[in-house]
């Protein structure tokens, strides 16, 4: 276990009021897409596909869920990070 | 090369493209494939998604000017969610698995898909689900080759397959001059739909069922408007058949053209005036062109009838005046609107009935609602000093009505005079006979009104007691009827010693069966669907009101429908080879 962290995750808080619409979907894919490494979100036993608009959408997170962030690859410390702050954030919205 | 019947309302013969129109009411048709077309319908989604977020991603620069970015990041949202291979991936599995067709297979998938959001507990799905539709939408739009909106381009003629068309939808069509003919899945002969083809001459055919299953944009239709009949994708045999009834009906029509400036008159020179029967006023120059000396009937309820909600004062006024100023003095007969019983407007308070038709429609509606009568009433007399224009009061059943109408009628007309208004003081004022309680009592109405018009389709309905549109009585329907012959027979005589005009409005009027009886019942005025008007002036051109009359009284004589039907089609054919 002395190889970099190959498989990163970090719980964060959805803060906004509307949760997670179509314009917050937008910013995580297409900052997740960024990365090489794969993307889950997960929110309790369902776990969505971090790059796919479409699977993304069917997550229910609204102000206040707690979602699970899960990236495995070579950049997936930095992904982790930046997604979680972007989430945490807000998606840079009310 | 399936053929498909359904009820011709408006003839003619076409040949060309398909294109399907997908309201958003109608779910897409269930259609499968045959396994050696799957490549095909892959590619064809293909195209979509793609065709889909290259249209959006322009759509979104264009908003991103326009409406700032809070647009253009929904915009964005649908190009990233077409540019996802698992939705792509997904619809595949269904038309690979499924054999569903490319459309069928969105359609399913996107149900699905926004099943999902419907089971969440957040209030916030609801825009989500709305974002998922439009998404749908663009797909399925790019799968149908083409939409309303393109219409109005230029291009090639083209049939439209439908489940359904308003009447606004139809004369929107019409005027992109690209509307060969139009098939629709419901309908019958005497729904609006059929109504206004025929008013516009566009051969037609509804109640076909699952046209809309059937065909795909695209497939060569041949429509058959004269027997009801389409074929998709006709084979050579089919099109050679087609070619040759097209050429036939070309000169039976270029024959009826020559005609377009004579008078309707008899061998024996007595003339008929022919007029049209329209429901918005661009159909007046239609119908001069088919050879009408006015309109006979205008039925303003479709100018009720649009989703935009009722006209104001103003917007009936310009309606009227328009409809008049065309004419240039030829008469224009405006019936108010003759709303209830299959005819209900968007946005009206209606309350359920048991019976529509016995129930709360046309002259008892406005007498009902007078905020609605009063302004239409206003709008004709104010339209009234822009040409020969008058007003007819529709379903007239009890003399009581037609009092409390022209009550009304002369209360604008003070209203409209204190306000100093300009109008005609002598506005005529008609009756509809649509009741066999008219019909008897037709003396009475007669001594207070101006002129009476038989409206047939309800007169047959009310007299036969029979739904036109229950199709499991529907044959009993039919303007042949003995009954129905000695209604109008009676109301005739009664015009006749009264001095009062009498004409006749309904389908009959148009229907070329029944009209050397006419003739023969001594009617000077017919008013029909403008594309009727040619066949019934050839065919009066042809008769002498001798013959006429002998035809005339010799149907009052038959005891059942189809000797009086028999009797008409051999009189018919004797001048008229072809109906």
């Amino acid at each position: 276990m002395s190889s970099p962290s190959t498989r990163v995750e970090r719980e964060v808080t959805v803060p906004n009021k509307q949760g997670l619409h179509a314009r917050p979907v937008l910013r995580f894919v297409d900052l997740a897409s960024k990365f090489d490494s794969s993307i889950r979100v997960c929110k309790r036993d369902t776990a969505v596909d971090g790059k796919s608009p479409m699977e993304m959408m069917l997550l229910e997170a609204t102000q206040g869920t707690v979602l699970k962030i899960v990236a495995e690859g070579a950049d997936c410390e930095k992904a982790v990070t930046e997604l979680s702050r972007l989430v945490s954030d807000g998606f840079g919205e009310e | 090369m399936p053929l498909m019947r359904g009820i011709g309302v408006s003839s003619g013969v076409v040949l060309g493209p398909a294109i399907v129109l997908e309201t958003e009411e109608t779910r897409v048709p269930r259609r499968t494939i045959q396994r050696a077309q799957i490549p095909h319908e892959m590619g064809l989604l293909a195209k979509a998604f793609e065709s889909a977020r290259i249209a959006i991603g322009q759509e979104r620069v264009e908003f991103s000017h326009r409406a700032g970015t809070e647009l253009a990041d929904i915009f964005g949202f649908h190009e990233r969610w077409l540019a996802d291979p698992k939705p792509l991936k997904e619809i595949e599995q269904l038309i690979d698995e499924k054999l569903y067709s490319a459309a069928y297979a969105v359609s399913v998938f996107m149900r699905r898909y926004r099943r999902r959001f419907q089971e969440m507990a957040s209030p916030f799905l609801q825009e989500r689900a709305k974002d998922v539709v439009d998404i749908e939408r663009r797909l399925l739009h790019e799968l149908s080759g083409e939409s309303r909106d393109e219409l109005q381009g230029e291009g090639d003629p083209v049939i439209i397959v439908a489940h359904d068309l308003t009447p606004s939808q139809i004369v929107a069509l019409d005027k992109s001059k690209r509307l060969l003919g139009f098939v629709t899945d419901v309908g019958g002969p005497t729904s609006h739909t059929a109504i206004i083809a025929a008013g516009l001459g566009i051969p037609a055919i509804v109640g076909l069922g699952n046209i809309t299953a059937n065909a795909s944009s695209g497939d060569t239709l041949i429509l058959d408007g004269t027997h009801g009949v389409v074929v998709i994708n006709p084979d050579t045999t089919q099109k050679k058949e087609y070619a040759e009834r097209a050429v036939h009906l070309q000169e039976v029509r270029a024959n009826l053209a020559e005609l377009r400036e004579m008078f309707a008159e008899t061998k024996d020179g007595y003339i008929v005036q022919l007029l049209g029967n329209i429901e918005f006023p661009d159909e007046v120059p239609g119908c001069i062109a088919q050879g009408a000396t006015g309109i006979g009937l205008f039925r303003t309820e479709f100018l009720f009838m649009q989703d935009s909600g009722p006209p104001s004062e103003e917007q009936q006024y310009e309606a009227y005046k328009t409809a008049a100023e065309a004419l240039a003095d030829r008469p224009l007969v405006i019936r108010t609107m003759d709303v209830g019983g299959d005819k209900l407007m968007p946005g009206g308070t209606w309350e359920p009935e048991k019976n529509p038709f016995l129930g709360l429609r046309s002259i008892r509606y406005s007498l009902q609602h007078l905020s609605i009568f009063r302004p239409q009433l206003r709008a004709i007399v104010r339209a009234s000093v822009h040409g020969d224009v008058r007003i007819m009061f529709p379903l007239i059943s009890r003399i009581m009505e037609l009092r409390q109408a022209k009550f009304v009628l002369n209360l604008v007309k003070e209203e409209l005079e204190e306000e100093g208004f300009d109008f005609k003081s002598d506005i005529p004022v008609g009756v509809m006979i649509e009741t066999p309680a008219a019909a008897i009592c037709a003396r009475e109405l007669a001594h207070e009104c101006n002129f009476m018009s038989i409206g047939t389709n309800d007169l047959i309905q009310y007299t036969l007691a029979v739904d036109r549109a229950n199709e499991r009585v529907a044959q009993l329907y039919t303007a042949a009827d003995p009954s129905v012959l000695r209604l109008i027979r009676a109301v005739v005589r009664v015009g006749q010693r009264q001095k009062v005009p009498v004409s006749v409005c309904g389908e009959m009027a148009g229907d070329p069966m029944f009209t050397i009886w006419l003739v023969g019942m001594g009617l000077q005025t017919l008013s029909m669907a403008a594309s009727n008007i040619p066949r019934a002036k050839k065919i009066i051109r042809s008769i002498t009101m001798t013959d006429a009359r002998r035809v005339a009284r010799r149907v009052l004589s038959f005891e059942t429908e189809r000797e009086v039907l028999n009797f008409l089609r051999d009189e018919t054919r004797k001048v008229w080879g072809d109906i």
